[in-house]
């Protein structure tokens, strides 16, 4: 037995020098790729940054207050955002009034009421389908439906209403998730104190799922501020120098309704107005717009991925 | 026990008895209270209101079908005045798209040209970053890097598509200009480059799903035969997630298909039938947003023109979802 | 049965492992593996037969905070495979592995037992056919594939493709190759062609196999160790420990009184 050890192990031990020489080279390549790896995904975050730090260089004069307060102009020096931030915050609560009920009912009927059968999975395959569509499609259908079919016009509502319907799926499909994940449990718990079905949903399930629909909320929020294509389609590429009536008067009932039908302008519009002329001037107001929506839509979903990263460390079931 | 068990049986067959009647007379709670016991009317009342608004909820689901039925109706309605004035034939098969023009040709080829160069642009540039950006994240990367670079990776899906169309109208074009002084101030590589970045994060994270979804102990199986990190990713977790992988890439064109703003700003806007990178064309959505910028009447050939635009480009894009859906599905069904 | 001569392929010696979370899953295992015989783990579940059989090939490497205390030790080299400074791969590549549930790739017959082949970049396309072939015979799989070595290893039955782990693991030429519950997943005939196939395997390499069924470690090993909550209660050749255990608590186990 002793004289049959030394060849084994000598051979064992020349064996493991070729094998310890491979990994080395195994390793390299390990190296190699996990480099290009970070790399690309640097990639990415690098144009995000570089995009954001062009747009404050170049629109660094904009940035005073006098920006936010002046009518666009036909001289980029003293044309402003007055007309398209107030059009902006008009068209998400038309945006928000319709989305979020509309979206969050829906999530709540497809998790707690529909039954599994084709009509659910109908329901279900239009809202992953919607989800994918262009959104300059939805701009297509505004215009055939909400501008000349239901007779509109270019107006606050009919942007609210089409950007509305864009994140539609975003609110539903977030709200479908947050729905999921409270247990059965709970709602036996309900159940079994007596409530009614709507009393579970509402008293309950609603309530703890408030965080992850909020989420969704924000998100879709964030989309439909930065979205440009569907808003141009329905012809609302104009210049406004004014702003559409006040939603809050001095007399009873101290609402007034009119601003839906008002013609308007965004902030993403704006931009885009700007950026198609070929002055140089109005690039720069172009870049001072961008930076201002990358910094709000940034701000929004921060808070969104934030909120659901606290969620998840808090909630354990 | 044995009580209630047949008092709850009781209730119950009333209460499916009036269910016929209930439906009919929601309104006559008279009716209700003069033949049953005041405790059951309440019952009632409630499944009446629950049945209220469930219904309520089921409209508001609806929204989703009818959505998806208007844009088809809206988009086959337009079109369909549209192909009035012009042969499909021409649709397909003409070289030139000048619909507002005196002298109108109503060829989509194009705006196709246009919108299928940029994605392939787009595509080159994000199928490989983000290919490797998902292996990396879901192979190599630790918890920690992947906890930080996935939210990075959110925000940019989030960042505004007209603030891409500045940065590849006015810096990227400016800076291959350098390189390539010939390069129009219009030209589809930029554009493409720019949507290229924009779908990597899209890339990323759906093929970063598949993969993570292939079973540890597959990877367990390959390790255990003294493989390393890069050959398990390379020769086992990645053909393993191909479906899903591919879904990502077929869902991606679809995105760089339907894509508008940044081709809009910096690609051009002159329809042009070339398969060329560096020269200008309109792409289908292009065209889409220089028809709405003009003021075209209603009901015009001009107008229905973007309808029937907007027809191809939903088939284009429904078409890709659909078989992105199908190969995602497959995936999900194997583990 | 004892032979006092057989030389000793692995040891382990004080060896405590713990979890990322803190937990010590074993305690200071002293154990020896003998060349060219099958050991078998046994013990009720959680005991820690399958911690110990992972550490032999360093698969708890593969999840960040686990740590390894004490030593096993490879022979005739004296290496300690668990020593900071070895590389688990080269461990890995000495010391193969079938695991509880087949877990073939998504690739052909073929491909799934050339993989340790094509990972030691093995080019030689008559050499890998080869291998391959001896692996699937060793296996007592090639009667059965021979005709669709190109298909993929998801159409094998579970029996088949736990037979197919096993060629994976031999192409290779281990020196130790370890099994991790290696049937718990089949049936009983598929069973007893794996078993069989064990003891046929032992003639050319050392093999630790964890199990939860007591007939099988009697029917298969040589020798047996019984664990219990990550300590090695006992441990002895297999006549031994299953007609005359030392101890109480091994007897309990092995009659069925407890676990």
């Amino acid at each position: 037995m002793q004289a049959s050890t030394t060849p084994a192990k000598a051979s064992v031990l020349s064996n493991l020098n070729a094998v310890r020489t491979m990994i080395r080279r195994h390793k390299r390549n390990d190296i190699i790729f996990a480099s290009i790896g970070l790399i690309a995904l640097m990639l990415a975050l690098l144009t995000l940054v570089t995009l954001f730090v062009d747009l404050v260089l170049d629109g660094y004069p904009k940035f005073n207050l006098t920006f936010f307060s002046d009518f666009p102009s036909r001289r980029a020096g003293s044309a402003g955002l007055l007309s398209a931030w107030v059009g902006s915050l008009l068209v998400m609560i038309v945006t928000f009034l319709t989305a979020v009920p509309m979206g969050v009912a829906a999530g709540l009927y497809l998790e707690e009421y529909a039954p599994k059968n084709w009509f659910s999975d109908l329901i279900e395959i239009n809202v992953s389908n919607l989800a994918g569509v262009p959104s300059i499609i939805y701009g297509l259908l505004a215009l055939g439906l909400f501008v000349y079919g239901l007779d509109l016009g270019q107006s606050i509502l009919t942007a609210g209403l089409t950007l509305g319907l864009l994140i539609l799926p975003i609110v539903i499909v977030s709200t479908r998730e947050a729905v999921r994940g409270i247990p059965v449990a709970i709602r036996e718990a309900a159940y079994a104190v007596g409530a009614t079905k709507w009393q579970v949903v509402s008293d309950h399930v609603v309530k703890y799922s408030q965080g992850g629909i909020l989420t969704g909320v924000i998100i879709g929020m964030s989309r439909a501020i930065g979205e440009t294509a569907p808003i141009i389609t329905i012809g609302a590429l104009t210049f406004i120098a004014f702003l559409p009536p006040s939603p809050i008067t001095d007399v009873a009932p101290y609402l007034n309704f009119e601003w839906l039908s008002a013609s308007f302008t965004v902030l993403p519009i704006q931009m885009f107005n700007w950026l198609s002329r070929p002055e140089h001037a109005f690039h720069i107001n172009a870049a001072a717009t961008g930076a201002i929506i990358i910094l709000v839509t940034l701000l929004m979903n921060g808070t969104a991925i934030w909120l659901r990263y606290k969620i998840r460390k808090n909630i354990k079931w | 026990m044995t009580a209630s068990f047949i008092g709850n049986t009781l209730i119950k067959s009333i209460t499916l008895k009036l269910k016929p009647l209930m439906d009919i007379a929601t309104n006559s709670p008279s009716l209700i209270t003069t033949t049953i016991s005041p405790r059951l009317a309440k019952n009632l009342r409630r499944d009446i209101k629950g049945r209220v608004i469930e219904f309520i909820l089921m409209l508001a689901a609806l929204s989703a079908v009818f959505t998806t039925f208007a844009i088809v109706a809206i988009l086959l309605y337009e079109s369909f005045g549209f192909f009035k004035t012009v042969s499909l034939v021409e649709f397909f098969t003409g070289k030139e798209w000048t619909p507002l023009f005196e002298d109108a040709h109503y060829g989509i080829m194009p705006l196709v040209a246009g919108t299928l160069t940029t994605s392939m642009v787009a595509l080159a540039v994000a199928v490989p970053i983000g290919t490797i950006g998902a292996i990396y994240l879901s192979e190599f990367a630790s918890h920690k890097t992947r906890e930080i670079t996935k939210p990075i990776l959110e925000l940019l899906v989030g960042v505004p598509t007209i603030a891409f169309g500045y940065f590849a109208l006015l810096f990227v074009t400016p800076l291959l200009q350098k390189i390539y002084p010939d390069l129009p101030g219009f030209n589809m590589l930029s554009a493409g480059l720019v949507m290229g970045v924009m779908i990597v994060p899209y890339i990323a994270s759906v093929a970063e799903d598949a993969m993570r979804a292939v079973p540890m102990s597959m990877r367990e199986g390959s390790y255990a035969m003294g493989a390393t990190r890069f050959q398990t990713a390379l020769r086992v977790v990645t053909p393993a997630a191909t479906s899903g992988i591919v879904a990502a890439y077929i869902l991606a064109i679809s995105r760089a298909v339907g894509e508008t703003m940044v081709v809009a700003v910096a690609a051009g806007q002159q329809p042009n039938l070339t398969f060329n990178p560096t020269e200008g064309a309109a792409t289908i959505t292009a065209y889409i947003v220089q028809v709405a910028m003009g003021d075209l009447p209603h009901a015009s050939i001009g107008y229905q023109s973007i309808f029937a635009a907007g027809l191809v480009l939903f088939a284009m894009t429904l078409g890709f979802n659909i078989i992105g859906h199908i190969v995602r599905k497959k995936y999900r069904e194997q583990y | 049965m004892m032979n006092t001569t057989t030389a000793i392929k692995a040891e382990s010696r004080n060896l405590d492992f713990f979890y990322s979370n803190g937990h010590r899953a074993l305690k200071s295992i002293n154990m020896p593996l003998y060349e060219n015989k099958i050991t078998a783990l046994i013990g009720p579940s959680g005991c820690g037969k399958s911690t110990f059989l992972r550490c032999f090939n360093r698969m708890h490497d593969l999840y960040p905070g686990n740590k390894y205390q004490g030593q096993i030790i490879m022979h005739p080299d004296n290496t300690n495979i668990l020593e900071a400074g070895v590389d688990p791969i080269e461990v890995r590549m000495r010391i193969s592995m079938v695991f509880q549930k087949p877990n073939p790739f998504p690739k052909t017959i073929f491909e799934n037992v050339a993989y340790g082949l094509r990972v030691r970049d093995e080019k030689n396309k008559r050499t890998i056919a080869d291998k391959v072939e001896e692996a699937l015979k060793g296996a007592a799989l090639w009667n059965e594939v021979k005709d669709r070595l190109n298909d993929l290893a998801f159409n094998l039955s579970g029996g088949q493709q736990q037979r197919l782990c096993i060629a994976r693991a031999l192409a290779t030429d281990p020196e130790i190759m370890l099994f991790d519950e290696p049937t718990s997943a089949l049936d009983p005939i598929a069973t007893a062609n794996i078993e069989e196939l064990m003891s046929g395997l032992k003639e050319k390499l050392t093999i630790l196999v964890v199990t939860h069924n007591m007939q099988q470690a009697a029917r298969v090993s040589d020798y047996t160790a019984y664990m219990y909550l990550g300590e090695l209660m006992e441990y002895g050749d297999t006549d031994t420990i299953f007609t005359r255990p030392t101890r109480k608590e091994t007897e309990d186990y092995i009659t069925g009184k407890f676990g």
